[in-house]
Formats: structure tokens, C-alpha cells, sequence
């Protein structure tokens, strides 16, 4: 649809796990395809891509947030963590992710990007007191596979080791 | 999804300009949780946005004065469910926001933005395939002899019967909250029970905003009520998902155990935040048993209107208010 309007550029700068970005974004764009199609950091996932399901939960500036309800302007001077920030540069894996291994919180593992993003924040929230408050607190990645008691056991193993 | 303009001021006074000089059709954009998706589906199509979640000191909240809570309208609602005032103090403020959506999108979203989000009505997001009078007015409405088992029961017109689907407007309702909104002519004040519409003829027509006034702040009167309070939310599962009904109750009591202040405001069963005043008077003067929360909540339903698929709402609704009311009166006895 109309397509002869000219929307202006933005002119966006922000970091994604510590390196810097500058580019021209549409304002169409949404954050989650920003990283996946133009910066090629495809561990960030799409399922609904309605705000429904947590696979492509982020963090901006510290906190949880959905890539795909927002557009990539809003990064502007912000700071974007995604999946490929979590393990150490030499490939260690995060106890976090070592935990989502050792209980088999995943099957097809399209969900797990997301849920370790949220299950990180979740830990730094301080919303790991009990299973009832890691499953409220996790309500927001659905897994298809219905990994979720590994899911919990995951979270509470690594936020009980004080990560 | 349509092309559109951008602007990101960094001021009140400066958003409120680019407004009005983006010409008709632009709108604010928040946390866009709402907004944005529903451009992305092109129910909505703005030409232009005015991005707000940035601007400075709408985020600020202030819980320690003496008459008044004061949040920001753009506050984000994980910060206003976790502020510790509102957590011990008004427990139903917090709960409504802390029921809604997932942490990442109250991460994202904001408390004016939340009052202002538009029906989950799957014929009002599935777009133009479906015959809809709010999105497209004089088109009819799929949900009558569709599916209407989310749909309200309560102040449907022939127009339309969506559902409000917020949670923190209703709770905002029973405690008498004001919005503070700034536009071209300067500024008013609006008590949030003069904020929602009804459908009508119009449904349209949601709010009694103009499109250039942008909400500044929140302000809930304190009230001895707080304390005494609950946001019970029935879903169709455990957690994140939107009320098929629910209820905000806050409860007085004097000493001897009779009430003597009492609000009752309704959520996912009507197509606004609904107060039951009527059902709020039968309580007055009296203790509640369990017997007069059950009447309270027939009262608040006498005048239902369900379609085909949601009747189950009324005895859902009525209990719905007795257990939130139980609860209510546990806290006030505290
Ligand atoms: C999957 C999902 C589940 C959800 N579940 C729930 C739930 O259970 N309960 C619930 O209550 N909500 C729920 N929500 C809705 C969510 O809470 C709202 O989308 C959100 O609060 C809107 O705030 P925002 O800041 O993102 O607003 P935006 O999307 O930015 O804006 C929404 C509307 O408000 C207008 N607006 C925003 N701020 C202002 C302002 N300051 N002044 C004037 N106009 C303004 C915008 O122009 C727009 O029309 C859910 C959303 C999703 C996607
Ligand atoms: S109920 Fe209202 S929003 Fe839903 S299809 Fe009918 S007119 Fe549209
Ligand atoms: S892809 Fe973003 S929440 Fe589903
Ligand atoms: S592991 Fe398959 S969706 Fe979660």
C-alpha cells in the first residue's frame, strides 16, 4: 500500500552485546527483524511475532522486553543483549544454559533463546523464591514442546547457585 | 504495514506540537505493545507517530504523599506493580498490573498507554475480512452470530459488544483515580470514570480524549480502601491471558465488622472498566457475609445482556465478585 509515500530514515544508534551499531532504519522496522535480517544474530527467535509467545525476548538496557513489538527506532542510544551475548567469547557455556541442558528443558529448541533470556532476567529480577513464582514469572515464553517442568527446574537450579 | 512519518521530541510541550503539526491521524506511541501491533496488522494506519516513551520525567512515581499516589503516564507497569507503597498499601492497584500481560511486556508498556489499549475482539484485529462497526463504522458486526464467548455482557449496544480488555483501568476506577492530560489549549483533568465510553452507536468512539491530548499522569486519591483491596482475575489458564472476568474490590471496616466504604469495579465482562455502585450500597452498613458478597455481585450483573456463547459470564462475574469481596474484607479485618 501506498506506495509511492517517502518515509525519512531514521538515523539510529545503539549497541547490540557491547558493539556499537549506527544505521538507517525505516521506522516500520521491528527490532527483531533489525537483528535477525540486517545484523544477521538469528538466535533471536520469531514465532508470533504478536507479543505472544517470548520467542524473541531481548533485553534492553537490563530488562526483558519482546524484539518484535518494537520498532528498532526505539533502540536509539540504548543497549540491546541478545542469545549470542550469553555464552563467554571462547564458548563456554553460562550455567544458565549448562542448566537448560542437564534437565532437558528443551526438545526442538526454538523456544530456548528466549526462555534463557527471560530465565536470566527472571534470576536478576529476583522472581526465583519458589516453582510457583518462576512459573509466573516465566508465563510469558510458551513452549511448544512443553519443556516447561525442565524450564522451571532450570531457572531454579541456576538462580538458587546465585548467578 | 503503512509508511509512516516519525518524530521523537524530548519534551511534553515539544510532543504535543509535533502532534498537532503531523496534521490529523497522528498518534502517540508508548511502550507501542498496542499501537504498533495493531499498525502491523493495519487496523490501525496513522500517517505519522509521536514517540513519548522517552520523554522527560514521564516515567516518575511518587507514592510517599500524603492525598495522592502520582504515577507518570509513562511509567512502565512492572515499576508501578513493584513499587513497594503500591504493593503493601494498594494491593488491587498492584495485582491488576501484575496479572496483565507477561513481564516483558510491562517491561515495555506503559501505565497511560494501558488505558487507552483497544479490544481483543478477533474480528476487530482480523481485519477487513471481517464486517466490524469499530473499526469500520456501518460495516456490522462478525461477533453477533459469530463467535462471542470472550464478548461483554455488560453495556453492549446493538453495535458492537467488545470487551474492554485492560486490568489496571478497572482497579484505577474503584479508587477514584484522575488522569492529568496536556494539549494544544493547555490542560484539564479527567476522573477515569468520564474516560471510557460505551459502545452506543458509536463504538468507534472509545474515549473522551481529544486525539492531540496526551495523558501526563495518573493520580489515585489515598484512601483507607487500599489496604483493604484485591484484583481477582479469572483467565482461561493460569497466567497471561486476559480477564474472562474479573473484579476489583477495596473494603472499610469499623471495628464492630461493618463495612463502611466499599468498591467494586468490573473487568473482561463489560465494554468499559464498570463500577457497581448499586452493588456497592448493598453493602453499606452492614458485615458481609458470604451471603451479601453473592448478592452484591447479582447486583452487579442484573442488568447483563449475554449473546450466544458468553452467558457463563454472569455466574462467572457474580462469584467472581463474592470471592474477590471475601478477600477484600480478610485484608480491611487486618
Ligand atoms: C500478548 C499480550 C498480552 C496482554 N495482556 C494484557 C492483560 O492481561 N491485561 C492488560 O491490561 N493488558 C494486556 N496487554 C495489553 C498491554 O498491557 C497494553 O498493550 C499496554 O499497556 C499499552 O501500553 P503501551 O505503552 O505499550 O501503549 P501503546 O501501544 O504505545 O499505545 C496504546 C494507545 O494509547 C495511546 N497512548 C499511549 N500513551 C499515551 C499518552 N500518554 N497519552 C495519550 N495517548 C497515549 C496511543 O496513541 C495508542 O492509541 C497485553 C498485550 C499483549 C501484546
Ligand atoms: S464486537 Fe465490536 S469490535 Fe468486535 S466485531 Fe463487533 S463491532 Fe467489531
Ligand atoms: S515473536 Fe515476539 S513474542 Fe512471539
Ligand atoms: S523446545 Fe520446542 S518450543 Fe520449546
Amino acid at each position: 500500500m501506498g506506495g509511492a509515500t517517502i518515509v525519512p530514515a531514521v538515523e539510529t544508534s545503539f549497541t547490540v552485546n557491547g558493539q556499537t551499531v549506527h544505521m538507517a532504519l525505516d521506522p516500520r522496522e521491528s527490532l527483531l527483524d533489525v537483528l535477525r535480517e540486517r545484523l544477521g544474530l538469528t538466535g533471536t527467535k520469531k514465532g508470533c511475532d504478536q507479543g505472544q509467545c517470548g520467542a524473541c525476548t531481548v533485553h534492553l538496557d537490563g530488562r526483558r522486553i519482546v524484539a518484535c513489538l518494537m520498532p528498532a527506532v526505539q533502540a536509539n542510544g540504548r543497549a540491546v543483549a541478545t542469545i549470542e551475548g550469553v555464552a563467554s567469547p571462547d564458548g563456554v557455556l553460562h550455567p544458565l544454559q549448562e542448566a537448560f541442558i542437564e534437565h532437558d528443558a528443551l526438545q526442538c529448541g526454538y523456544c530456548t533463546p528466549g526462555q534463557v533470556m527471560s530465565g536470566l532476567a527472571c534470576i536478576a529480577e529476583g522472581h526465583v523464591g519458589s516453582d510457583a513464582e518462576i512459573r509466573e514469572y516465566m508465563s510469558g515464553n510458551l513452549c511448544r514442546c512443553g519443556a516447561y517442568a525442565g524450564i522451571v527446574a532450570a531457572v531454579r537450579q541456576a538462580g538458587r547457585s546465585g548467578i | 504495514m503503512r509508511a509512516f512519518a516519525y518524530a521523537a521530541p524530548a519534551t511534553v510541550a515539544e510532543a504535543v506540537d509535533a502532534l498537532v503539526a503531523l496534521g490529523p491521524g497522528a498518534k502517540f506511541l508508548a511502550g507501542g505493545t498496542n499501537l504498533y501491533d495493531l499498525m502491523r496488522l493495519e487496523v490501525e494506519t496513522p500517517p505519522a507517530v509521536v514517540d513519548i516513551h522517552r520523554l522527560a520525567g514521564f516515567e516518575a512515581i511518587d507514592t510517599a504523599g500524603a492525598t495522592e499516589l502520582i504515577f507518570g503516564a509513562g511509567a512502565r507497569m512492572s515499576d508501578v506493580a513493584d513499587d513497594p507503597v503500591v504493593r503493601a498499601e494498594y494491593p488491587a492497584l498492584s495485582e491488576s498490573l501484575r496479572l496483565a500481560a507477561s513481564q516483558q511486556l510491562r517491561n515495555m508498556a506503559t501505565v497511560g498507554g494501558n488505558l487507552l489499549q483497544r479490544t481483543r475482539c478477533g474480528y476487530f484485529r482480523g481485519g477487513s475480512q471481517y464486517p466490524c462497526n469499530k473499526r469500520e463504522p456501518g460495516s456490522g458486526c462478525a461477533a453477533r452470530g459469530g463467535i462471542d464467548s470472550g464478548h461483554a455482557v455488560l453495556g453492549v449496544s446493538d453495535a458492537c459488544i467488545a470487551t474492554y480488555p485492560g486490568d489496571w483501568a478497572v482497579a484505577l476506577l474503584a479508587f477514584d483515580a484522575t488522569i492529568d492530560v496536556a494539549g494544544p489549549h493547555g490542560e484539564r483533568s479527567v476522573a477515569v470514570a468520564e474516560l471510557h465510553l460505551e459502545p452506543g452507536d458509536t463504538p468507534q468512539r472509545e474515549h473522551t480524549l481529544a486525539a492531540d491530548e496526551l495523558i501526563l499522569r495518573i493520580r489515585v486519591p489515598v484512601s483507607r480502601a487500599g489496604a483493604g483491596s484485591t484484583y481477582l482475575k479469572i483467565r482461561p489458564r493460569e497466567s497471561y491471558a486476559f480477564a474472562l472476568a474479573s473484579a476489583a474490590a477495596g473494603l472499610s471496616l469499623d471495628p464492630g465488622g461493618t463495612v463502611s466504604d466499599c468498591r467494586i469495579a468490573l473487568g473482561g465482562v463489560a465494554t468499559r472498566p464498570w463500577r457497581c455502585t448499586a452493588a456497592e450500597q448493598s453493602l453499606l452498613g452492614g458485615r458481609l457475609t458470604t451471603d451479601a458478597a453473592r448478592r452484591a455481585g447479582e447486583i452487579a450483573f442484573a442488568d447483563a445482556r449475554p449473546g450466544r456463547h458468553n452467558a457463563f459470564k454472569i455466574e462467572l462475574g457474580i462469584r467472581t465478585v463474592a470471592e474477590a469481596l471475601r478477600i477484600a474484607a480478610e485484608r480491611a479485618a487486618r
